[in-house]
């Protein structure tokens, strides 16, 4: 183990094409341990690709990366024992009982003998399984489901820990519950590289890479992502239809960035007060019933479609 | 290497115990298939519909017809006046079997000349006929070998004119049990190891596999050694059923049988686990592993169709698939009783077939994991 370098994950121009589509294109970045590590993007931005080669589960097309100071091209077994795993779709057997997934992965990961006892018991203590160990796999609810396949990913403590979309479908109590075992997890050293498309997930992250279209956009604590962001937010409520009104923002030149935000719109200008008279006027002239127009601190998603604007391109994959 | 092994081939028992699908194909399907073609082919043969066109009308015809019916296997349904109605019996169905016995028959008879008979076989029922056909050589040898006796010769004495075109193979039943075996080992693999890593790559258990320190062997032997194990219990479930139920003799060594079976069945499951890596879904899977293990078990292994008879081109076809040579095993040490100094080439060609099959299946999950 190379646990005394200070780079628990490094990728250096990393990229994968399947035939002319380049899914990821040229990323780098390093992770230190103990980190959380957050990919945040659409769906098709090439989050899952990029775990897929971190975890040698795929050979990169060019470029190259480290896990815990194994390359994954050419030490895949190496990698494999150094890290866990939660694919994007729950991927546990459903017709084994809690106990019996927990026991096949000891089996897989080699545990020796004395620790499995042990081991098995934090993760169903951890996952709060304690009294569902019997359970058939697939008849617990799918929040608990997701703290199992973490608990079998790092069952055998690995150092680095990869989570593709850990907790899609779930409802924002139970991810909130997840999250709290990843924190705890990342406190006692564990690296940890997730991706995500929920901007509120994003924020449990330590760091943060935007990507888009197989490119890295961005790479920053969110903190910071949202102080380097350029302009102000108006928060604009309408009486109006919104998309109406993003129609009708189109060709105002103060406003940038137009999208709507459940019901309310986000519009990007660079001056508030000039912005905000822009705005107001031409949704009034167009009779869609300005209600209010604040301005407010970024959010991600709005960090992430201005990144995409500065970028010169569309979103999406 | 075992321990990963051995924890892969427990969670496939323990889904397998789950399944009730896999139960009934594991262990309900084998002897059910032992009954049904022990039965089918037993049956059906003992009440022959016989239609007898007698141009001679004398007590040695008379003795003829007779000796038919007395061999227990003849009834006689009708009589013609006419031999031109005899095509009518037969495309009726209302008779299997024509035995038309020439003008002249006894005369011939009695000078020591040849006297042929004729038999009319309704082909459409290859199997029935072929056997009917086989019957009535047998009552004409003995009805001849009498009539020798008696100081009268006739030779040959029964000549066929019937639609059976191929068929020997079903002489004896003996060769049903036997050949069985290589089916169920098939079906097994067609059925159940198909369905093992397609429904891994379905449910998506195949990804979360794959990123544990498993090797790609290590899959395929866990995988394996359930299968395998439930295979050999199935062979040894057919034996047993063979022997006692339907007295095929077993005249080899029961050792040599399993050594040769457990190539046999590798060879089968890696295939059907080639398959299914290969399509991963499961539907896709089962109806390949059908069609490349099942079916040639069937129909190119010598089982039911003797291969000695088949087009060149099916012949050549049959070299490519281990049942051809497995049935040439369970026959040889069921029947003949022989061992590896007669079997030594089968036995290398089924070796080899496994060694190709793991390989196989190998390499395709190897690349698809990528």
């Amino acid at each position: 183990m190379t646990a005394a370098h200070d780079v628990s994950v490094e990728a250096r121009d990393l990229a994968r094409k399947f035939g002319d589509f380049t899914a990821v294109d040229s990323v780098s970045f390093a992770v230190r341990p103990g980190e959380i590590f957050g990919f945040l993007g659409p769906n098709g931005a090439g989050k899952t690709t990029t775990l897929r080669m971190l975890t040698s589960l795929l050979p990169p097309t060019s470029g190259g990366a480290t896990v815990a100071g194994h390359d994954v091209a050419t030490q895949g077994q190496q990698v494999r024992r150094s890290i866990g795993y939660m694919s994007q779709l729950f991927s546990l057997y459903l017709d084994l009982r809690v106990i019996e997934n927990l026991e096949l992965f000891a089996g897989l990961y080699d545990l020796p003998p004395e620790r499995v006892g042990e081991r098995i018991g934090w993760a169903l203590e951890t996952a709060g399984l304690e009294d569902r160990r019997e359970a058939l796999t697939g008849t617990l609810p799918l929040g608990l489901k997701q703290r199992l396949a973490l608990g079998c990913a790092v069952l055998d403590e690995p150092p680095v820990l990869f989570l593709d979309e850990p907790t899609s479908g779930v409802d924002p109590a139970a991810r909130r519950r997840f999250w709290d075992l990843i924190d705890r997890l990342a406190e006692d050293g564990t690296t940890v590289l997730v991706s995500t498309h929920y901007m509120e997930e994003a924020e449990y992250c330590h760091r943060l890479a935007l990507m888009n279209r197989g490119r890295l956009i961005a790479l920053d604590r969110p903190a910071a992502l949202r102080e380097e962001f350029p302009g102000t937010i108006l928060d604009v409520r309408l009486d109006g239809d919104p998309a109406r009104a993003v129609a009708a923002l189109e060709d105002v030149e103060a406003a940038s960035d137009i999208g709507m935000y459940g019901r309310a719109l986000h519009v990007r200008v660079d001056d508030p007060d000039v912005g905000r008279r822009a705005v107001v006027d031409r949704l009034t002239r167009e009779g869609l019933g300005v209600r209010s127009a604040e301005a407010v601190p970024p959010s991600l998603e709005d960090v992430f479609v201005a990144r995409v604007g500065q970028e010169g391109g569309a979103l999406g994959g | 290497m075992t321990g990963r092994t051995l924890a892969i081939a427990r969670k496939e028992l323990i889904q397998l115990r789950r399944d009730p699908r896999s139960l009934i194909l594991a262990f309900l399907l084998p002897p059910a298939l032992i009954l049904f073609f022990g039965y089918a082919i037993r049956f059906d043969i003992d009440d022959i519909r016989l239609v007898v066109w007698d141009g001679d009308r004398t007590q040695t015809t008379d003795r003829l017809v007779d000796a038919f019916v007395r061999s227990g296997k003849f009834t006689v349904v009708g009589r013609l006046t006419d031999y031109g109605d005899a095509g009518d019996w037969l495309v009726r169905g209302d008779a299997l079997a024509v035995l038309a016995i020439p003008p002249g028959f006894t005369a011939d008879l009695a000078a020591g000349r040849p006297a042929p008979l004729q038999l009319l076989l309704d082909g459409s029922d290859a199997n029935t006929a072929t056997i009917a056909l086989d019957y009535a050589h047998g009552v004409a040898r003995a009805f001849s070998v009498r009539a020798t006796l008696e100081g009268r010769a006739i030779a040959p004495p029964v000549r066929t004119a019937s639609r059976v075109w191929y068929n020997e193979s079903l002489e004896s039943r003996n060769m049903v049990v036997p050949g069985l075996i290589a089916v169920i080992g098939s079906i097994i693999a067609a059925l159940l190891t198909a369905l093992t890593i397609a429904r891994e790559w379905e449910r998506g258990t195949m990804e979360q596999l794959v990123s544990t320190p498993v090797r790609e062997i290590e899959i395929v032997a866990g995988k394996l050694l359930p299968y395998l194990a439930i295979g050999l219990v199935d062979v040894a479930l057919t034996v047993l059923l063979g022997t006692l139920l339907f007295q095929v003799p077993f005249r080899g060594s029961v050792l040599l049988l399993f050594l040769l079976t457990v190539p046999f069945l590798v060879a089968s499951l890696t295939f059907g686990m080639f398959i299914s890596a290969a399509v991963r879904s499961q539907v896709l899977a089962t109806q390949f592993a059908m069609i490349a293990t099942y079916l040639p078990a069937l129909l190119l292994s010598g089982f039911i169709f003797a291969i000695a008879n088949m087009p060149a081109i099916l012949r050549a076809l049959t070299y490519l698939f281990p049942a051809r040579f497995y049935v040439d095993v369970t026959k040889a040490v069921f029947l003949k009783g022989v061992g590896l100094e007669v079997l030594w080439e089968e036995a290398l060609a089924l070796v080899l077939f496994a060694v190709a099959g793991l390989a196989l299946t190998m390499r395709v999950l190897k690349k698809e994991v990528a």
